[in-house]
């Protein structure tokens, strides 16, 4: 079997550096064509997290300090797998997100809602043998910002994942079914195929959701994948 | 065994979205996550300080930089993230990280993240006085106007302590990789 590295994301599944109506890539997106080479250990390698690095209440959001965040507590769940479908288990997931107000902990957020003494809204696991995983939170709130006039963010939970290598390194955000800001999010759009937006909505997962606790939602990862190589250096 | 014939779909990767701003209140809480490196540490400790800009020439508040090398001997691999201050500024402690017994010069991986970064940026460091970065493969398909770019430059005061400065658009643009 051939080793050809990590396949390369298909075009119309990322969005490009530069998309205009998000006014932040106009001074940050580089104009210059990245320069590819052929894939390395330096790229085929990467960092390994174990439990150590998601002890205590890492996965449960709404545990975090001595009282229940207020908001509609959900639970989100889903596996992550690379291009073939094939489990990534033991990887590390970090999440973030504003409180049920739209605001987030953090002393750069100015967005006029309360903050909740009882949520920070960061959490982390790690995917099982199977590549699933499972947060317990509060459904975020939308919230303003300034791109444009009257810009709102629909409700999303950021998600940061490595996979099993520098080359797999993925950081998204996951949406809500039926938002009705998704048309005027240019984050959202900056995927401009329709095909590849909707696979940042999480599903309604009425099997994850727990009765007389937690609606459930269902949200699947795609990471790149490569051959397996029997020459493993 | 007889090889297996399968067709495989190949399904759409999970596109990726920015960081945004407010990502330090999970991702880097933890300051010694800058540190590569204990005392016992193996091979030549160096400061690199990390500075980014964006295309005005104004420091990038809100990035998050993460690196990514070999140890002493070339084996991976140290990781390392930090936030940006206010000067578009963070500073790893580290080693000079060895050969990896392939033929690329001593470097080590950065992944860029910010707002307005709606995909990771990747880019090498490399150092300016290293003998081999001539016999390096990757640098070798960086235009010769470019390869600058990826070179860290020791502090003359201090030769421990070394610059990398990332721009990421304008006309000192740092060569970015398709990894």
């Amino acid at each position: 079997m051939s080793d050809s590295g990590y396949r390369k994301p298909d075009p119309v599944s990322q969005p490009d550096y530069l998309y205009e109506p998000y006014r932040a890539t106009v001074r940050r997106a580089p104009r210059q064509p990245l320069v590819l080479h052929p894939e390395t250990l330096s790229e085929r390698t990467g960092p390994v997290f174990g439990p150590a690095d998601v002890s205590g209440n890492c996965g449960d959001l709404t545990r975090q300090h001595s009282g229940e965040p207020l908001g509609e507590r959900i639970i989100v769940t889903g596996r992550v797998v690379d291009d073939r479908g094939r489990s990534v288990p033991k990887t590390l997931i970090e999440i973030w997100q504003a409180n049920a107000a739209g605001r987030y902990f953090h002393n750069k957020d100015d967005h006029r809602a309360p903050l909740d003494p009882n949520f920070t809204g960061g959490g982390r696991v790690l995917t099982d043998a199977n590549g699933c995983y499972r947060f317990v939170t509060v459904k975020p709130g939308a919230y303003p910002w300034h791109n444009h006039d009257n810009a709102w963010r629909p409700a999303h939970i950021h998600f940061s994942l490595f996979g099993p290598a520098f080359a797999t390194r993925l950081i998204t955000q996951m949406y809500f079914p039926g938002d009705p800001l998704f048309a005027f999010d240019p984050i959202f759009q900056s995927i401009r195929d329709e095909n590849a937006r909707h696979r940042l909505i999480a599903r309604f997962d009425l099997g994850a959701t727990e009765a007389e606790w937690a609606l459930g939602y269902r949200f699947d990862i795609v990471l790149r994948g490569r051959d397996a190589t029997p020459f493993e250096d | 065994m007889r090889p297996r014939l399968r067709i495989e779909m190949e399904l759409l990767l999970t596109p990726s979205q920015t960081i945004g701003p407010f990502f330090h209140l999970c991702l880097t809480t933890d300051e010694s996550a800058g540190r590569l490196l204990g005392p016992e540490t193996k091979g030549e400790h160096i400061q690199l300080v990390c500075r980014v800009l964006d295309g005005d020439g104004a420091p990038v508040d809100d990035a998050m930089i993460e690196l990514w090398q070999a140890d002493a001997d070339g084996s991976h691999g140290l990781f390392g993230r930090l936030a940006t201050n206010d000067d578009g500024v963070c500073v790893f402690e580290t080693i000079r990280p060895g050969c990896d017994r392939t033929l690329q010069a001593p470097h080590i991986n950065v992944s860029i993240f910010a707002r307005g970064l709606l995909k990771r940026l990747a880019t090498r460091v490399y150092f300016t006085d290293d003998a081999s970065n001539g016999d390096d493969a990757v640098l070798a398909l960086v235009p010769m106007d470019r390869r600058e770019t990826l070179m860290a430059r020791a502090d003359r005061a201090n030769a421990a302590r070394w610059t990398f400065e990332i721009h990421l658009c304008g006309e000192r643009e740092t060569v970015f990789f398709d990894v």
